[in-house]
């Protein structure tokens, strides 16, 4: 539980990372809140010679509104995303999901930007990025350019990001007043990953689901955008046969690994429950 | 008497005695940060090692290529088996009466062995050493199910007991056997079943699961070459035990040995044995002339050092139709791992199994246990129990739940049919125990009647009928738990360690102002026995527990002890606190009768101090007797007032509880929720009733944890895959229930104050009360057995196996 050496540097500015990162090649790792990266590091599974710590770096936290979308630092905290109204009020899965990570102490270090940058899919932000139709700010060698979360997750800890590219922001579509949303995670603890999880978006008109985004987390080697469940209850009101419909088109494409947290066929199981339940709760909390 | 005087309440009050609710006095350090582990030792020059470890669970070391740490900056010495062997310390003998490798000589048994031990400037050099050894190895076909290994093909393990038929407990069936162990009478057992009317038979496991201090293993050895002298600073809950061990392997004269066992963070049995690690560094202190640290990190704890359980139990009971239990008869299999390192006295394989007559009036009963190597690491310790004991609690109280459930009677009135009566003790088990008092009615009822025990069977049945009809997917289960612990090890005639007698120790010293000091064999680790042991000589001799200071860990200055664990602190060394002060005592006793001019038997004493009978006003506190101690004995007394006490107790003392678990389980994902936990606990005389609820609290957590879902777990490689704290299930408060505590009163009749032992009993009497209610909630959809863990997965997959799941 001892890492390698390593040199440590604290760029200023997102050009000085940029170039730092461009200059040491792959040898070199931005560090966010290091929850993933410096457990890796201890057990020298990762062995960066250089870590490019981002926290130096003013201009990556914060939340601002920019007309129909909500604006976040990559280096905003979870802690952060709690504290805010403008979440709360207006993407308030944020605030569910994010009570849902680990515990205070990782909330407090853990940021957005390194959630949704790393590509692990056990993280929970990443598939509400999905739901939310969220897009990414990539800076790099060859100037900024903005990615769809829908387009970014290629494999487990492989992403669109190019070499020498640093997500620095998520920009969110503010959905619409009235929508209904829920997160619903399974896990065996405080401070675990999901054994599965679902997250839904939607919007009701006249008793029957109007709209409908079902995304998982940590049932697949990517987070999933489940757009077969979705549709399954488009259109319905949510009655059994809807649910039971959407649980099975969503478990069509779960390929979750067995692990500690149960073999495959349980989790697979269990994630067609949570979409069901997440469905239920997000219609009743629709206007 | 004026109002300033103290009443005798007031009196008793000021010495916080037995019965007293005293806060810990140790926890004003620990609060604040301020406590004093191993990992605080710093000493000038310290180095540092760490361990090359094998990836492999079993495969041949052909070469270890250690040229290219020995360039790492930092980096002195790198160990292996060769260096080793040229001190004769390549292997070193366990607690179990077999050999144990220190580093892979030769072959590795187990993932995570220890192969190399790199000593450098510091940490961070260490491991860039360890990750430059290269290690050559040739992987071995691999043996993890126990069951098999005694296979006739089944691959040979320790190729170092080659042609040796007999082990340190009899002969060996097998190459991979490592002791039979059998107790009872199978001839009269045998006829039992075969003439009962009922009978059952389960194969009950209990999955190998591990201690886990919040502190891991840790030591750091500083060897003085002019002196010859070797200090020892480690995490031990036996520091008098490791000096001998080590003065006996490593031919250090006792004398020149220093144990010091600073503040402990967590035992549970992971630091009663000697680890590789302590050696390594021993060695590397004596080759380099410098101190030597070595702290493992959790993952190695884990891997590595000392599991617990890990017991295969086949359990029969007979028994009449209408309930009463004829005839036992188990057949264990126990999983040692690679060698057999389990903490037990010498000359018991299998601990105190033979307790697994449990609390019921078993006319006869046979027990045989074989011990088996396997690729697992190697421990087998007794997490939070006495030896073995709370495997055998598990054993009987899930059989018994099974024996209720064949003969479609209620679990709680099925023991109550059985339970030794109170006028049979001392009672005398078919297994060969006497178990010292009891009364198992009285707790049983009182809990039955704290819990509502009839509203929640009825509330059970309406849910039941609820479930059939299809109104709700949620199962209620009730589980009852009756234990009876044997703790207190132990009487020299049952019990020693390498051969010394499993007596404990205490010296006290009182000083001239009315204060003292007492030094102890026993080894705190978290129980609190600065707290409590200054309350027994308070209420024993009448001064203030806050003027006496406990003294524990030093073996240079406490008397000689076996240590802490195994529930044996208060039985043992509660006992010689007692007699050392009654020693104490007589004397005061003579030199106030002196001070007072009347003759001795002339004295009675009253709460502090001693009063002439029929004179009340004529007194002397035992404050003014300190310092006639040093003054003005009487002639031909020697002066001073301290004493020693080695305590060999009698019997074993034999603490017993009620549980209670209701449980609601969620069939579709397998969730459960705990609804309530209540634990009476009977340990007989209660010395601090603060420290007996945290340490019911304590084992309880455990308890919950191991029953659902704690386990050491072992792919078909070997590889283990539960292996950090993601997946290793250590709660935390979100996860853990609420406890309820409650207690009868029935004291020990052999020991000096009554006092029997508890830190122990929540752990073993509550995996059943949790196991009983799980399978309790599946009981009316077909089931008789489910395995431990229940986790969320394996409820689920028990439910898809009843049907009640797609």
């Amino acid at each position: 539980m001892i890492p390698g050496p390593f040199d440590y540097h604290r760029p200023a500015s997102v050009g000085d990372a940029v170039k730092l990162l461009a200059d040491l090649g792959d040898e070199a790792r931005p560090l966010a809140g290091g929850h993933s990266l410096l457990p890796m590091m201890k057990l020298r599974l990762a062995t960066p010679a250089h870590l490019i710590d981002l926290h130096g770096i003013a201009g990556l936290k914060g939340i601002c509104r920019d007309g129909d979308r909500i604006v976040i630092g990559a280096m905003t905290t979870q802690a952060e995303l709690l504290a805010s109204a403008e979440i709360g009020e207006r993407l308030p899965i944020l605030h569910e999901t994010a009570l849902l990570i680990a515990d205070p102490q990782v909330r407090y270090r853990g940021t957005l930007g390194g959630n949704v940058a790393n590509g692990d899919p056990g993280n929970d932000m990443p598939a509400l990025m999905l739901a939310l139709d969220a897009s990414y700010r990539l800076e790099g060698p060859n100037g900024a350019r903005e990615v769809a979360a829908r387009e970014f997750y290629q494999g487990a800890y492989f992403t669109a990001l190019e070499p020498g590219e640093i997500l620095t922001g998520i920009s969110i579509p503010v959905p619409p007043a009235g929508h209904g949303y829920a997160y619903e995670k399974l896990k065996r603890k405080v401070g675990d990953y999901a054994t599965a999880a679902a997250g839904v978006v939607l919007t009701m008109a006249g008793g029957k689901v109007a709209s409908c985004v079902i995304t998982l987390t940590n049932l697949h080697e990517t987070p999933l955008l489940a757009t077969d469940a979705a549709n399954a209850v488009i259109g319905t009101t949510l009655d059994d046969a809807a649910l039971k419909a959407a649980a099975s088109a969503a478990r069509a494409i779960m390929q979750p690994a067995s692990d500690a947290r149960g073999p495959a066929e349980y989790r697979i199981h269990v994630g067609g429950i949570m979409v069901m339940r997440a469905l239920q709760r997000a219609a009743s909390r629709a206007s | 008497m004026n109002d300033m005087t103290p009443t005798r309440e007031q009196r008793e009050a000021a010495l916080e005695g037995m019965g007293c609710r005293r806060k810990r006095v140790e926890d004003i350090r620990f609060t604040q940060g301020k406590g004093n582990y191993v990992d605080d030792v710093k000493l000038p020059g310290m180095l540092h090692g760490d361990f090359v470890r094998s990836p492999h669970a079993h495969a041949r070391v052909k070469a270890i290529h250690t040229e290219e740490a020995l360039k790492v900056p930092g980096v002195l010495a790198v160990i292996t088996a060769e260096t080793l062997k040229t001190v004769n310390l390549a292997w070193m003998p366990t607690l179990a009466g077999d050999v144990q490798m220190v580093l892979a000589d030769g072959k590795v048994l187990f993932q995570n062995q220890e192969v190399a031990f790199v000593v450098a400037t510091d940490r961070y050099a260490a491991d860039d050493g360890v990750s430059k050894v290269v290690v050559e190895y040739e992987p071995l076909p691999v043996l993890v199910d126990p069951f098999k290994a005694m296979d006739p093909d089944a691959p040979v393990l320790r190729e170092d007991l080659a042609g040796k038929t007999v082990g340190a407990h009899g002969p060996r069936k097998h190459h991979n056997h490592i002791f039979e162990w059998s107790v009872g009478d199978k001839e009269l057992t045998d006829a039992a079943f075969k003439k009962a009317e009922v009978t059952i038979k389960e194969m009950i496991s209990y999955h190998r699961t591990h201690p886990s201090p919040l502190e891991t293993c840790q030591c750091v050895c500083a060897f003085d070459k002019i002196k010859g002298e070797l200090t020892i600073w480690g995490t031990f809950q036996a520091p008098h035990v490791i000096r001998t061990v080590v003065s006996l392997i490593a031919k250090i004269p006792e004398q020149k040995i220093h144990v010091i066992a600073p503040d402990i963070g967590g035992g549970f049995g992971n630091k009663v044995g000697a680890y590789p690690g302590y050696i390594c560094a021993a060695v590397a202190s004596i080759v380099t002339g410098k101190p030597v640290k070595w702290v493992e990190d959790r993952i190695e704890n884990l891997t590595a050092t000392a599991f617990a359980r890990d017991y295969h139990m086949t359990t029969e009971i007979a028994a009449t139709k209408d309930g009463k239990v004829t005839g036992l008869r188990v057949h264990v299999l126990a999983d040692h791992g690679g060698f057999d390192a389990c903490a037990d006295p010498s000359k018991w394989p299998a601990g105190f199994f033979n307790i697994v007559t449990g609390s019921y009036d078993f006319p006869v009963a046979h027990l045989s246990v074989d011990g088996v190597y396997t690729n697992k690491a190697p421990g087998g310790v007794a997490y939070r129990c006495s030896f073995r004991v709370t495997e055998a609690a598990y054993c009987i109280e899930r059989a018994m739940d099974i024996l209720a459930q064949k003969l479609g009677m209620d679990p709680a009135e099925l023991r109550l049919k059985n339970f030794v009566k109170p006028e049979q003790f001392p009672y005398h088990s078919a297994l060969g125990w006497e178990y010292d008092s009891g009364d198992y009615h009285t707790a049983m009822r009182k809990m039955m009647e704290a819990v509502d025990y009839a509203g929640l069977r009825k509330e059970q049945a309406e849910k039941r009928a609820a479930f059939k009809r299809g109104e709700t997917r949620e199962i209620m289960g009730i589980g009852v738990s009756f234990f009876t612990e044997i703790v207190g090890a132990g009487p020299s005639k049952n019990c020693d360690i390498l051969g010394i007698a499993m007596f404990d120790s205490c010296e006290i010293r009182l000083h001239p102002t009315g204060a003292g000091i007492a030094r102890m064999g026993t080894k705190s680790q978290g129980q609190g026995h600065e707290t409590t042991w200054a309350q027994i000589i308070a209420s024993e001799i009448g001064i203030p527990a806050d003027n006496i200071m406990v003294e524990e860990g030093n073996t240079d200055t406490a008397p000689y002890g076996l240590g802490t664990y195994g529930s044996r602190s208060t039985p043992v060394a509660g006992a010689a606190i007692a007699m050392a002060a009654r020693k104490i005592k007589a004397k005061a006793q003579m030199i106030a009768a002196y001070k007072l001019e009347v003759h001795e038997d002339d004295l009675e004493w009253d709460i502090d101090g001693f009063r002439v009978k029929g004179l009340p006003e004529k007194v002397m506190s035992m404050k003014d007797i300190c310092w006639a101690a040093y003054n003005s004995v009487p002639p031909g007394m020697e002066p001073g007032l301290e004493a020693v006490s080695y305590y060999d107790p009698p019997n074993m003392t034999y603490p017993f509880g009620a549980y209670l678990c209701v449980m609601d389980i969620d069939v579709d994902t397998g969730v459960y929720k705990v609804r309530r936990f209540y634990a009476l606990d009977d340990c007989g005389t209660r010395i601090n009733p603060m420290i007996i609820e945290g340490q019911i609290h304590g084992g309880l957590t455990e308890a919950f944890a191991i029953a659902m879902g704690q386990e050491i777990r072992y792919d078909s490689e070997g590889n283990v895959v539960t292996g950090s704290f993601m997946d290793f299930f250590m709660p935390t408060a979100v996860e853990t229930p609420h406890w309820e505590t409650d207690f009868t009163v029935t004291p020990s009749p052999h020991h000096p104050i009554g006092a029997k032992g508890v830190g122990e009993s929540p752990n073993v009497g509550g995996v059943p009360a949790f196991s009983n209610a799980v399978n309790d909630a599946f009981a009316f959809l077909g089931a008789t057995h489910i395995q431990m863990p229940h986790d969320y997965w394996r409820n689920w997959q028990a439910a898809k196996n009843l049907g009640v799941v797609a």
